[in-house]
């Protein structure tokens, strides 16, 4: 039977060090809402979200209650937007009609994020798929909730260029258009390499078309348990290091699980996998960054951070992995800046710098996250950081993201502060040469070659 | 049978088990298994009940504890005991 130990010991981690279940993302499958009326698509995308997603917050609620973990959001990834637009999209205009559909329907099942508005483009665009990425600024500009994402690249298809140099400039009109609240429209639109199908983290989640009528996905986090649980081994050696976190991860996740087959249950949808992450929030110990610190690096960003990040992502995935049945997603260590207030200390004193970040994102679980730039950065400089993070991931065969937000109007040592879950970024120093004669070439990557690996 | 586990967290004083054990007893909640111990100047108790007799809803007794907790000064939280043994059992 449970001793008063380990009770304490739960508890002491959800109230003390902010373990909490991060996502519970339903993903629902809109291939049948496909019309050759856009008024009929997006009637039928509405009714199927609402009828699907009614419970879906009660049900969190509810498990959040009874076993006494914070259940930190409710979202819904939906089928990519590029495919379910195809037969009805013929204008931009279109594609924002089914975006604020989105926010509409998110809205009234009380969610606070829709992800799915969506395009995979890894080897080129469809006229539709085009159509959607040029309707991005809008669409961000004219809803709340809605996320969106454009895979362009993978380790199997090469890299879309013209894809990445369009949108560079997509990511600049974006910023431009939500200029009055910090660019903010940015910071809810991801670029992939190798995206998963059952991502439930935004802005990236998309109910991918492998994926069942509709799932649950769950992610975890818990940074501060894993900080406190090395604070016990501050001068142990590497072994021991591991085996902290692993046995923590092992933990962390188990609640998951719990959470996830809770919620399958009471919703009567299939449990599809947890995502074995560690995500940061802005609240002071809910920080990676500490992390790095308590294994003995001055700062984030001190020589031995990617180190530091490889050897926790792994052992984060290790001792995950024998605590849930499936696991998935993009299972691993975030390290976006905005949302950990020990990254912004070190971008501030300036010991992580954009190309440290890059370095690290080879061995975390995703890319450069929410990092806030000059507002006046070239669309083919954005372009070029895209085109660098995706090929990371196609030769590495993992997934990368970029998600960068271009402040209009602020320059570096100014702030942008995006509010809630999102927190406030420094603006970050990009190099200042030119890439706009590569970028401008168009075309596509090829595929990367499987053998001779070095 | 669905254990469920219910913690009280504060400050030592007369009454607080007879005032929960009499609100368990009230709603024909029976007591499996009752520890405590004092951490850090905090009284910490734990009791391992079984509401499957009540007639009472979970998030009702829920609401209860934490009312009486509130009379008491000291924190009562309800949790199912599933979360404990997941995370402490393979």
């Amino acid at each position: 039977m449970i001793n008063i130990k380990e009770v304490i010991e739960t508890n002491t981690m959800i109230q003390e060090m902010n373990l909490d279940v991060r996502t519970i993302t339903l993903g629902i499958n809109l291939l049948d809402c496909m019309s050759d009326d856009i008024t009929k698509l997006c009637d039928n995308i509405y009714h199927k979200i609402v009828m699907t997603a009614k419970d879906l917050v009660k049900v969190g609620n509810e498990i959040e209650r009874e076993y006494g973990i914070p259940i930190v959001n409710k979202r819904i990834s939906v089928t990519p937007i590029g495919l379910i637009g195809a037969s009805s999209c013929k204008t931009i205009d279109d594609f924002v009609c089914i975006a604020k559909t989105l926010d509409l329907a998110a809205n009234k099942v009380g969610v606070n994020f829709i992800g799915g508005f969506s395009a995979i483009v890894s080897k080129g665009m469809t006229k539709c798929e085009e159509l959607l990425i040029r309707s991005l600024p809008i669409a961000l500009k004219e809803t709340k909730c809605v996320c969106a994402s454009v895979n362009v690249g993978s380790t199997k298809t090469g890299i879309d260029m013209d894809a990445i140099k369009l949108l560079g400039e997509i990511i600049h009109q974006t910023a431009e258009e939500t200029k009055d609240f910090d660019s903010i429209g940015c910071a809810k639109l991801v670029v992939f390499c190798n995206a998963p199908d059952d991502n439930p983290f935004m802005a990236g989640a998309f109910h991918g078309i492998s994926e069942p009528d509709s799932v649950i996905n769950v992610g975890v986090s818990g940074p501060g348990v894993v900080k406190r649980a090395l604070e016990e081994v501050k001068d142990a050696d590497f072994e021991v290091l591991c085996e902290t976190i692993k046995k923590t991860a092992f933990k962390i996740t188990r609640v998951g699980q719990l959470v996830a087959k809770e919620a399958s249950k009471r919703l009567n949808i299939p449990f599809g996998i947890i995502d074995l992450s560690l995500a940061p929030t802005p609240t002071v110990g809910d920080s990676i960054a500490e992390i790095f610190e308590t294994m003995g690096l001055e700062k984030a960003g001190a020589p031995g951070t990617t180190a530091a990040l490889a050897l926790l992502n792994d052992q984060v995935k290790k001792g995950g992995v024998m605590a849930s049945s499936y696991v998935g997603g993009l299972s691993g260590a975030f390290i976006p800046v905005s949302e950990d207030q020990g990254m912004i200390d070190a971008v501030n004193l300036q010991a992580l710098t954009l190309e440290k970040l890059e370095a690290m994102t080879c061995v975390c679980s995703v890319g450069l996250d929410m990092i806030a730039i000059p507002g006046d950065t070239k669309p083919s400089t954005i372009s070029g950081i895209i085109a660098d993070e995706m090929a990371i991931g196609m030769i590495n065969q993992k997934t990368t993201a970029v998600r960068l937000i271009p402040v209009i109007g602020k320059k570096v040592g100014d702030v942008a502060e995006f509010g809630g879950l999102l927190g406030h970024a420094p603006i970050m120093s990009v190099n200042k040469f030119s890439c706009e004669s590569f970028i401008k070439r168009g075309g596509r990557i090829p595929a990367p070659i499987h053998s001779f690996k070095n | 049978m669905r254990r469920t586990i219910i913690t009280v967290l504060g400050k030592d004083k007369v009454g607080i088990i007879a005032k929960v054990c009499t609100f368990l007893a009230t709603n024909n909640i029976n007591i499996l298994d009752i520890s405590q111990t004092i951490i850090q100047g905090f009284f910490n108790m734990m009791m391992i009940v079984d509401i499957n007799e009540s007639s009472k809803e979970f998030q009702d007794i829920s609401n209860e504890l934490e009312q009486i907790g509130i009379e008491l000064g000291c924190k009562i939280q309800m949790q199912r005991e599933e979360i404990f043994d997941k995370m402490h059992r393979i």
